[in-house]
């Protein structure tokens, strides 16, 4: 069986340790976690975690049974079962000096980055999108250039109606 | 306006209206307001330990014989990372449990104050949930969630850590009579049609083979499993858990299964067509290689853990839902179904299960010199007529009570069987005989085992606790020592228990009656002896054959169809 990256939604109970506990889950059980992403929702009481992990289909299934046997864990998603829109923010700190400057520029505009910071010799570009997206602006990037960079891993929600709710 | 009552005043009521009848623990800095609160009151009554560890599988041998939570007091730091080994115990068997740990002042937490440690991060991996509380207003609805959590679905271990402060704050009492937490909804009623699925593969089965473990006796379904197996006149084994949930002596029962199971449990394993695992998880050291298992069967999974179904087998008709209500469930469509088992199969079914029963995988020399510990063990089941509560540390000893100790009754039988902790067996017994002060209660022991919670006969003698301790002295940490002869050519490498202590003057000098038995004629008076002391705790130390090994066995990592049986009859 092949292993295949999964995002998986879950909505928990916004109290302090209940993070601890999706963690250590991975970590005692061998599980990969490839990023991971909370913040409270529009209910303060309330959690909204996105995680990628990646396994076989039977790791998968025993992922998300074990993180609904937590009890601090309400509901969860498989997004990766039906289609769902992945977004991730990138803050990329590059030096900008010379003819640089304009390249750099140019190239931000072609991915639709906004470039966030500016000094004499470097820019901070803010980018927006899935993934592959990221990855791809980083490769166009001269590796030279690259000071520092800042994922914040991936959000997801699904499409249409349909809510993951309380 | 309600009567305002400090944190530990509330804790302690919130116990007694919990009902709880007995907490196992030991007093510190941390838990002292609590051990106050504790003193002027009488409904819940405190039972001091040697040991934290002791508190731990005192409060848990107390559940696994009657059903109701364990309850545990310890302080912080040394107190809570000391009942560890008996969360995590509590937790592998899925044994409900309250543990009470003590907590620095809450303006201390974290700045590495005496006797401070991070209980809930400690614990965390072994409870089913854990809390921490920062505010006496949130105490009693915690220790209620506690309770429900730890009592209901699959059962655990709960820790609720309690800062000092907060048991010296006061706040209204108000025990709620009930909580609901959204997060948390554990599924009981099995899927209707996965049941009608499973009946109808169960009715159609020509080698049908049940396998029933502890999730029976947690969910008290004993009553329904008997009815369910005898309605349909099929084949079961027991899990090392699961013993007592199925009658031991009735003729449908053929023994535990796995690694030192029965040859004929084990074949059935191997060879059915349907294998129906009520209550069990299909533990490695029940299955052996996955690859091997039960390869020709289709198999029906009832767990109430949706996490234990295809976790390392994967079934045809899992249902989660609890126990008893599918069982009972099953037992009504199989009374209304017009198809019925198909008698001429299943009587050739037991024929073949006959002639693997006719092999008599238990048989052991009867004629030695030396004290055969199957021997005791068999004595023991027939001068307590099968009903005794036995508890049992971990090894060989453990074995061989489970194999020889016949029990018609569920929650007699009282092991760590997941983590096993070696440790476990004498504090757990008392806790069963304070649940049950009439009761015969053996602690089946090895000299090794015995040695790592041996500071509770302390305890034993002051709660005047009369337990029977047969401990099986064959001068070895013996399943290490078999291991050792089976699979390291003999190098008996750190398993010969050097420099033992004399076990008939330390019982004595604790206060209870030691006795030492070397012959096999003496066994049987010894155990007379012992049973009718009834208000005294007697350690019997016998003398047994050191190069005894428990027969038969499943390599780790092999299948059922590939056991050993006793070297006089060794085949492979």
């Amino acid at each position: 069986m092949k292993n295949m990256s999964h995002i998986i939604s879950i909505l928990m109970e916004n109290e302090s340790g209940a993070l601890s506990r999706v963690a250590g889950l991975f970590s005692a059980r061998g599980y990969n976690i490839e990023s991971l992403t909370v913040a409270p929702t529009e209910d303060p009481s309330l959690s909204r975690m996105t995680l990628v992990t990646s396994g076989t289909d039977n790791i998968i299934e025993q992922i998300t049974k074990q993180l609904n046997k937590l009890v601090d864990v309400v509901k969860l998603l498989d997004l990766t079962e039906g289609p769902h829109i992945e977004r991730e923010m990138m803050l990329i700190k590059v030096k900008a000096t010379g003819e640089a400057r304009e390249e750099i520029k140019r190239l931000a505009d072609i991915f639709r980055g906004h470039i966030i910071d500016v000094t004499g010799s470097s820019y901070v570009i803010e980018l927006t999108g899935p993934g592959e997206k990221i990855d791809g602006f980083i490769q166009a990037l001269d590796g030279k250039a690259i000071m520092e960079v800042v994922r914040s891993g991936v959000s997801g929600i699904a499409r249409g109606a349909k809510s993951l709710k309380v | 306006m309600a009567l305002e009552l400090t944190g530990a005043e509330i804790l302690v009521r919130a116990l007694k209206d919990e009902g709880v009848e007995y907490i196992f623990g030991y007093p510190g800095g941390a838990v002292l307001h609590i051990y106050d609160a504790l003193y002027k009151q009488e409904d819940v009554k405190h039972i001091l330990v040697r040991h934290e560890q002791g508190a731990t599988h005192a409060a848990d041998g107390y559940a696994r014989s009657t059903g109701r939570p364990g309850v545990v007091l310890v302080t912080s730091g040394p107190g809570a990372t000391n009942a560890v080994t008996g969360i995590a115990t509590a937790y592998m068997d899925s044994i409900p449990m309250v543990i009470i740990t003590g907590q620095v002042h809450t303006s201390a937490i974290g700045s590495d104050a005496f006797q401070e440690v991070d209980s809930v991060g400690i614990t965390r991996p072994c409870v089913k949930h854990n809390f921490l509380v920062k505010d006496v207003k949130d105490l009693a609805t915690t220790i209620k969630k506690a309770f429900y959590i730890a009592t209901t679905g699959r059962p655990g271990p709960v820790v609720v850590d309690v800062p000092k402060d907060v048991t010296a704050n006061k706040a209204e009492y108000a025990y709620p009579k009930k909580v609901a937490l959204r997060s948390y909804k554990p599924v009981v009623e099995g899927h209707q049609g996965q049941i009608k699925k499973a009946v109808e593969l169960i009715l159609s089965a020509k080698r049908p083979m049940i396998y029933s473990g502890g999730g029976v006796i947690l969910g008290e379904a004993s009553k329904a499993l008997t009815e369910f197996t005898r309605l349909l006149g099929y084949p079961i084994t027991n899990t090392l858990m699961g013993l007592g949930a199925y009658p031991a002596t009735d003729k449908q029962f053929v023994g535990m299964l796995g690694m030192h199971g029965t040859y004929e449990a084990n074949m059935a394993m191997h060879e059915c067509d349907m294998l129906l695992n009520i209550g069990a998880r299909f533990d490695d050291r029940v299955v052996g290689k996955v690859e091997l298992f039960s390869p020709g069967s289709k198999k029906i999974h009832i767990d109430i853990d949706p996490s234990s179904i295809s976790k390392s087998v994967r079934v045809d008709v899992p249902i989660v839902g609890s126990v008893g209500n599918v069982l009972g469930e099953m037992i009504t469509l199989i009374k209304a179904a017009r198809k019925q088992p198909d008698k001429a199969a299943l009587a050739g079914w037991w024929k073949q299960i006959d002639q693997w029963r006719a092999k008599d995988c238990l048989r052991y020399d009867h004629k030695s010199k030396l004290i055969k510990p199957q021997a005791v063990l068999e004595k023991l089941c027939q001068l307590t007529k099968g009903d005794a509560f036995v508890t049992s540390d971990v090894g060989q000893h453990q074995m061989w009570a489970a194999q020889f100790y016949k029990f018609d009754k569920p929650r007699r039988w009282i092991n760590s069987g997941g983590l096993g902790t070696m440790g476990f067996g004498l504090p757990a017994a008392m806790g069963v005989q304070l649940a049950h002060p009439r009761a015969t209660v053996a602690c089946v022991t090895g000299e090794a085992s015995i040695m790592m919670c041996i500071q509770e006969l302390s305890t034993c003698k002051q709660y005047g606790l009369p337990l029977k301790i047969i401990n099986l002295n064959n001068r070895y940490m013996g399943m290490v020592r078999q291991w050792q002869e089976f699979f390291y050519k003999g190098r008996y490498s750190h398993s010969y228990m050097d420099a033992l202590p004399d076990f008939v003057k330390l019982a004595e000098s604790f206060g209870h009656v030691g006795m030492k038995i070397e012959k096999p004629g003496d066994v049987e008076p010894a155990l007379k002896e012992a049973l009718k002391l009834k208000d005294r705790l007697v350690f019997m130390d016998f003398i047994t054959d050191e190069t005894e090994n428990v027969y038969p066995m499943i390599q780790a990592g092999k299948g059922h169809h590939e056991m050993h049986l006793s070297p006089e009859r060794e085949l492979a």
